[in-house]
C-alpha cells in the first residue's frame, strides 16, 4: 500500500540554505577557489576524477568544494554531470609506453633502462606534521633541483621480461570482439577482463585496497612484485571521422602499475610470471597498485587456479566496487520507509501475540523471557 | 626520456595539419585569445558547428599492450568554422572551454589558407610549440633530478 506523504517542503528548503551556510563555514575565513582546490588538493581531485569516471580537473575541484570535501559525494556529482553531455566517441588506446614520465619506479630491478625516478612522492617522508604549512603566509616553495640530460628511453619492465619470455604475453582479444562499456550496458556476468578493468578503474579506492590487502594476507595469495609504477602525462588521440585522421586532443595524467606475479605453466606451456594491471586517472598510486592485485586475483580461472577467496570472485568484487551504487543503496535506508515499517510492526505484534499465547498456555508467568534471548 | 609522438614535429620541418591541431589543442585559452587580438589576421568567420562540449571515452590496454578496455571519460570541446576565403577549420580540445575551441578552429582555418599559413606557423604555432616544449622540458628536468644514482659500498679486505 502506498500512502501519499506531503509536507516538509519548507523544512527541506531551509535545510538547503543551512547546508549552503555550513558549507561556506566561518565567513571571516576567505572562501576556497576552485583553482586552489585543483592546484593544492590535486590528489583528492584525481580520486574524484577516477571514481567519478570523468577526467576534468576543474569539474572535480568544483565538486569537492560543493560536497564540502566529501569525495564520494563529489564523485557522485561528476557521474550525474556526465549524463548531461553527449558522447563524441572513443579515444585511440592510450600508449603508456610514450608517457611523459614524472615518476617511474620498479621493485624488481634496481638498475633498469631509464632508471628509478622518484618524482613527487610521500614515500620517503617521515609523516611528521609540518607546522610551517599552518603558518599564515606559507611563502613560495624552495626552487627544486633540475638536471638536464638526453632523454632516455624507459621501456616497460614487463616488456623486458617479455623479451626473455619470462612473463606471459598480454592476452590479446579477437579483433572483432566489441569492448564492453559499463556506461552503455549494465554489469553482467560472466565479466571479461575488459569489463573488469573498467569497473576497477572507477571502483572505490578503499574497497580495492582492502581486497588487495586480503590477498596479501593469504586469501588467494598471488605473490606480487611491483614490476613497475609509472606516472605522468599521456596524449589522448581521437579519430575524427569527418576529418579522416586521428588528432591529439591534449594530455591527461595517469598512473600505471604492472604487477608481476607468481607462475603459471602446464604440460604445454613453460612456466612464466603472470600479470596484474592497474591504470587510473591522476596520481593515485595506492589504487593503481590495489587494482593490479585485484585484477590478477580475478584471473584465477584463466590461470587454472582455485576459487578460494572474495578477491577472486567476479560477482562479489564487481558488484560492490562502485561507491556511487553502494552509497545509493546504503544511504537510501534514510528515506521514509514508514509504510514498510508499519507492515513490519503489524507482523511483529502478531508474532509476539502468538508466541505469548503459546507460552502463556504452558507457563503464564514467563511472559518476559524473550528479552533475554 | 620520451619516445617521439606522431603529433610532435620531429625535425623542425613545417608542421602538418595534425601537428598544428595538436599544438592548438594544447594551448591555453588565454594564449589563443592573445594571438587573435595581437595579430592582424582576418577574424570574421561563419560557425559551421557551434562549439559543443561532449565526452570521449578514453581507452587503455590491459598490461599496456594487450586487449583494449574503457578507462573513463574526458570532457572535450569541438568546433568547426569557415573563414571568408572558404577554408574550414576544426578543433577538438580537452576541457570545456568554448571560446578556446572557436579560436583553435579559426587558426586551423587560417593555417590552411596559403596567404596566411606562413604567418600562422611563425607567429602562432611556433610560439605555442616553443612554450609547450619548454614546459615539457621543465617537468623533465625536475623529474630527472629525482633519478636515483645507486652506488655500491665495497667492503674492505680486513
Amino acid at each position: 500500500m502506498y500512502v501519499a506523504v506531503k509536507g516538509g517542503e519548507e523544512a527541506i528548503s531551509n535545510a538547503h540554505q543551512l547546508l549552503a551556510k555550513r558549507r561556506r563555514g566561518d565567513t571571516s575565513v576567505p572562501a576556497l577557489t576552485v583553482d586552489q582546490i585543483a592546484e593544492q588538493l590535486s590528489l583528492a581531485v584525481a580520486r574524484v576524477m577516477g571514481e567519478g569516471s570523468l577526467y576534468d580537473e576543474g569539474l572535480a575541484a568544483l565538486a569537492i568544494k560543493q560536497a564540502r570535501g566529501d569525495l564520494i559525494e563529489a564523485a557522485f556529482l561528476m557521474r550525474a554531470y556526465r549524463t548531461t553531455l553527449p558522447r563524441l566517441g572513443y579515444s585511440q588506446p592510450l600508449d603508456t609506453g610514450r608517457m611523459y614520465i614524472e615518476r617511474r619506479i620498479s621493485a624488481t630491478y634496481k638498475d633498469l633502462p631509464g632508471g628509478q625516478v622518484l618524482g613527487p612522492t610521500f614515500d620517503y617522508s617521515h609523516r611528521l606534521l609540518d607546522f610551517a604549512l599552518a603558518a599564515d603566509a606559507e611563502g613560495l616553495p624552495e626552487a627544486v633541483a633540475r638536471r638536464v640530460s638526453t632523454p632516455a628511453s624507459m621501456p616497460r619492465v614487463t616488456d623486458l621480461l617479455g623479451d626473455e619470455g619470462l612473463i606471459e604475453p598480454d592476452p590479446a582479444r579477437s579483433a572483432d570482439a566489441a569492448v564492453s562499456d559499463l556506461t552503455r550496458e549494465p554489469l553482467s556476468f560472466p565479466a571479461d577482463r575488459d569489463l573488469r578493468l573498467q569497473n576497477l578503474a572507477r571502483g572505490d579506492e578503499g574497497f580495492l585496497l582492502a581486497l588487495a590487502y586480503s590477498s596479501q594476507r593469504g586469501y588467494a595469495r598471488t605473490h606480487p612484485f611491483t614490476g613497475e609504477i609509472r606516472y605522468g602525462a599521456v596524449e589522448v588521440e581521437f579519430f575524427a571521422e569527418e576529418l579522416g585522421f586521428a588528432i591529439t586532443l591534449g594530455t591527461i595524467k595517469v598512473t600505471e602499475c604492472q604487477m608481476v606475479n607468481q607462475f603459471s605453466g602446464s604440460a604445454k606451456a613453460a612456466p612464466t610470471f603472470t600479470r596484474g594491471y592497474g591504470l587510473v586517472f591522476g596520481q593515485v598510486e595506492r589504487k593503481a597498485m590495489a587494482m593490479s592485485m585485484v585484477d590478477r586475483a580475478m584471473r584465477w580461472e584463466e590461470l587454472g587456479e582455485e576459487l578460494t577467496a572474495p578477491v577472486q570472485d567476479h560477482e562479489f568484487v564487481l558488484s560492490h566496487s562502485d561507491n556511487i551504487q553502494a552509497t545509493g543503496f546504503v544511504e537510501h535506508l534514510k528515506l521514509p520507509h514508514y509504510v514498510d515499517f508499519q507492515a513490519e510492526l503489524d507482523l511483529i505484534r502478531k508474532l509476539r501475540a502468538e508466541w505469548l499465547e503459546a507460552q502463556g498456555a504452558v507457563d503464564p508467568a514467563n511472559g518476559k523471557k524473550e528479552a533475554a534471548e | 626520456m620520451n619516445h617521439p609522438s606522431p603529433a610532435e614535429n620531429a625535425g623542425g620541418s613545417a608542421p602538418n595539419r595534425q601537428q598544428v591541431m595538436a599544438i592548438l589543442a594544447a594551448a591555453s585559452p588565454e594564449d589563443l585569445s592573445k594571438f587573435k587580438t595581437a595579430l592582424s589576421f582576418p577574424t570574421d568567420f561563419d560557425i559551421i558547428r557551434q562549439p559543443e562540449t561532449g565526452l570521449v571515452m578514453i581507452r587503455g590496454r590491459a598490461g599496456g599492450t594487450g586487449a583494449e578496455f574503457n578507462l573513463g571519460e574526458v570532457t572535450v570541446t569541438r568546433c568547426v568554422v569557415r573563414i571568408s576565403s572558404g577554408e574550414t577549420g576544426s578543433s577538438y580540445c580537452l576541457g570545456r572551454h568554448k571560446q578556446k575551441a572557436l579560436d583553435a578552429a579559426l587558426f586551423d582555418a587560417l593555417w590552411q589558407n596559403p596567404t596566411h599559413r606562413s604567418a600562422v606557423e611563425e607567429k602562432v604555432i611556433a610560439a605555442l610549440k616553443h612554450k609547450q616544449d619548454q614546459a615539457k622540458a621543465d617537468v623533465a628536468a625536475e623529474t630527472e633530478a629525482t633519478k636515483v644514482d645507486f652506488f655500491t659500498m665495497v667492503r674492505g679486505d680486513n
